[in-house]
């Protein structure tokens, strides 16, 4: 299979290259959809083949060198990927989720103009990404955050004509910079300290070279932290995201919730040798995620916007990823990931399917009654908000965060405030997710179905939500069923989480009580949305300033602009004319004066000529008089 | 050739020397300017031969065979210049070729 593998990556980037080059006008849209939707699906069938033949014989291939950049003397820079348990699943989920999602777009982009466009750069999006994650050394895995950064903001910005995309583009482009800027200073630390940046040398050096707790890896770790909170748009960076729902749906579903912006998780999970040495930075990755599923699911509450809530509830989910890594339960965290690439992905495309069927509308307040007029949309929108809520026992993302939940409470690692974010925000999510659902399926029709979704779209729906339902069977809780499928693949890539004593008598106890908190969430949603909507409106009213505080995302971005973008630009505004470059003028300014001086004396005149030789002959013979004795 | 001679024939060369390069700085016809560099030559020409004779060498006399030669080629040389210069201009005056000012 290991001849195979170096093909994953790049047939997508081949697709990309076919789509780039023909571009719209010479390749007939069936051919474009073909070339599209097929480099992924072939790169998709081989995941599956490698994965079917890792689970029969075990065998996984390690290593493989797709060419030799360069090789001078006794250093040898090869491309190579490294392919392991960890980076399968992610390989897994990025191209089958992805070729779904390319299938859903067939239909979705169908009366685009920039048809191929979009493909190409879904494409290059998944060739990119696969980069990422299969990269042997952290030099190739940067070349592919930078290539998914690339693709998110030629994505966002697919709509050019629009201003405000161009602008959200822009923003994410920017934040994100902030975080990779970190992240390459993290990677030149490391390469300063252990002379390498392939991966597996890394983790096999840092523990022989530091002491746990030294300040070397704490700062590393930090920095990469850094890249990875820009990337996962974690609190503080996390303002990028919500404005990126500019972006056309399946965009949404694919780059920004499924597998772009959990690349900080994977680049925590890769390195968590080096977190293991440093305990206080691995800290503080918990205690960013406990902020932000907290902060974000806050906003969710609020929005009125379906793709708006979608994002911020990405933004609390990839909080709970977070949480994980920083207990230290980092194959939770993994399957978390995958869960939510399957429950997320699904929202995003069935989202897409209400918006385009009723005239691109955003506002759930203006949607409603849908619950009998799309019934496929409908089914498959309830299972995924089942999987977010967390509703117990039949949906898989009980199961993972669950048990993101439980070890929170449980690990040795973890602490009371990060359970009690955990278990608040599992109850937050409940109700902005129903409130979600209850205000776009329930109540009156307000607005007209004009377009029904096609095959194409429904199908891709149905397989993800049967996804969403049964994914989570693969690894249960040890109060019932005990099935460790799931979090067996990692025993040789991935620490195991080490728990606090004597505390599995309680297990059962915290899962009830979770379940139960997340039914009385929903209930609660039930109650206020479709019950009373009056009470509803009476809490808005009389908590209208929190509201506001909330919907405006906490104020980020206010506080952004006031304490840098304002700065700056006054300081832009000031030094308009660039006060360096008065240096150089006035030296032009003054070898131009010279010049006008000197060619002065050049007049013509033979006999000034004359005069200068004599006066310089005179000059040399006076001067060589003085100085010999 | 004793010192006192030598001395009297230096001085003189080195009048001679300051008189051509005088004219050469306050004429303006070009006829006299090179007959004045000429007067230069004979004034270093004769330094060589009075020096030479000083020290009883014949390197003098060598160098001073060399000046009446490169003097014949530049006068030669000279003399083609000013005919072209009278040509394109109609007049001697060094000062009227001031074309190439800066």
């Amino acid at each position: 299979m290991k001849d195979f593998l170096w093909l994953i990556p790049t047939l997508p980037f081949l697709g990309a290259c076919i789509l780039i080059i023909s571009g719209n006008a010479n390749l007939p849209r069936r051919a474009v959809s073909i070339v599209g939707c097929g480099s992924v699906g072939a790169a998709a069938i081989l995941t599956i083949v490698i994965m079917i033949d890792f689970l029969t014989t075990g065998q996984i291939p390690e290593y493989t060198v797709i060419v030799n950049w360069f090789s001078v003397d006794n250093l040898s820079v090869p491309i190579a990927l490294h392919l392991d348990t960890l980076s399968l699943v992610f390989v897994f989920v990025i191209t089958f989720v992805g070729f779904l999602i390319h299938v859903y777009s067939i239909e979705f982009m169908h009366h685009d103009e920039s048809f191929a466009r979009f493909f190409a750069y879904l494409n290059l999006f998944v060739s990119a990404m696969l980069m990422l994650v299969l990269a042997d050394s952290l030099i190739l895995m940067y070349l592919g955050w930078e290539g998914v950064g690339l693709c998110s903001y030629l994505l966002i910005g697919f709509w050019y004509e629009e201003e405000k995309n161009g602008y959200a583009a822009r923003k994410a482009f920017i934040i994100t910079r902030i975080g990779d800027t970190a992240l390459a200073v993290g990677l030149f630390m490391l390469f300063a300290e252990l002379g390498t940046l392939r991966i597996q040398d890394i983790l096999t050096l840092a523990p022989q070279q530091w002491a746990t707790g030294s300040t070397t890896p704490v700062t590393i770790c930090l920095l990469l932290l850094g890249g990875a909170v820009g990337k996962s748009a974690q609190f503080p960076l996390q303002t990028w995201l919500p404005d990126a729902m500019a972006g056309p749906s399946p965009v949404s579903a694919l780059i920004h919730a499924a597998t772009m912006v959990t690349a900080g998780v994977y680049l925590i999970a890769r390195m968590n040798g080096l977190y293991v040495l440093a305990p206080q930075a691995q800290l503080w990755v918990g205690i960013v995620g406990a902020i932000t599923l907290l902060i974000a699911g806050c906003s969710a509450l609020t929005q009125y916007d379906l793709k708006r809530v979608l994002a911020y509830s990405t933004i609390s989910q990839i909080g709970y990823m977070f949480l994980a890594l920083g207990i230290g339960a980092w194959s939770s965290a993994v399957f978390h990931f995958m869960i939510h690439a399957f429950f997320k992905a699904l929202l995003f495309l069935a989202a897409g399917a209400v918006i385009m069927a009723l005239h691109h509308e955003h506002d759930m307040f203006k949607m409603g009654g849908l619950r009998k007029q799309m019934p496929a949309v409908f089914a498959t929108f309830l299972i995924g908000s089942a999987s977010l809520a967390a509703l117990p026992l039949i949906s898989a993302g009980f199961y993972s965060k669950d048990q993101i939940i439980w070890l929170s409470f449980a690990s040795q690692q973890s602490n009371i405030w990060f359970f009690l974010a955990a278990v608040v925000g599992a109850f937050i999510t409940a109700i902005y997710t129903f409130r979600m659902v209850f205000l776009t399926f329930y109540g009156e029709a307000k607005t007209s179905v004009s377009h029904m979704p096609g095959n194409l779209i429904t199908q891709p729906l149905v397989i993800l939500a049967v996804l969403a339902l049964f994914a989570g069977f693969i690894e249960l809780p040890h109060t019932f069923g005990h099935v460790t499928l799931f979090s067996d693949l990692f025993s040789t890539t991935l620490p195991p989480v080490t728990l606090r004593p004597n505390v599995e008598s309680h297990e059962w106890i915290i899962q009830t009580s979770t379940g139960l908190l997340t039914l009385v969430g929903i209930a609660m949603a039930y109650y206020f949305y479709v019950i009373q909507p009056k009470i509803a409106d009476d809490i808005h009213a009389s908590t209208i300033e929190t509201h506001r505080f909330w919907y405006a995302g906490w104020r980020f971005d206010s506080l952004y602009d006031a304490i840098i973008v304002k700065p700056i630009l006054f300081f832009a505004r000031v030094n308009k004319h660039d006060f360096i470059d008065k240096l150089y003028s006035a030296l032009v300014e003054l070898s131009e004066m010279m010049s006008a001086l000197f060619s002065r004396s050049q007049n013509g005149i033979l006999r000034w000529y004359i005069m200068g030789i004599v006066a310089g002959a005179v000059i040399i013979i006076t001067f060589t008089l003085i100085i010999t004795p | 050739m004793n010192a006192a001679i030598a001395d009297q024939a230096l001085m003189l060369a080195g009048i001679l020397f300051v008189l051509g390069l005088i004219s050469v700085l306050i004429r303006r016809n070009i006829i006299f300017m090179l007959i004045s560099v000429e007067i230069m030559l004979n004034a270093a020409g004769l330094a060589f031969i009075a020096a030479g004779a000083r020290w009883g060498q014949p390197d003098g006399q060598v160098m001073f065979v060399f000046i009446l030669t490169m003097a014949a080629a530049e006068v030669s040389v000279g003399l083609a210049l000013i005919l072209q210069i009278y040509h394109q201009l109609k007049t001697l005056d060094s000062d009227a070729a001031d074309k190439m000012h800066g």
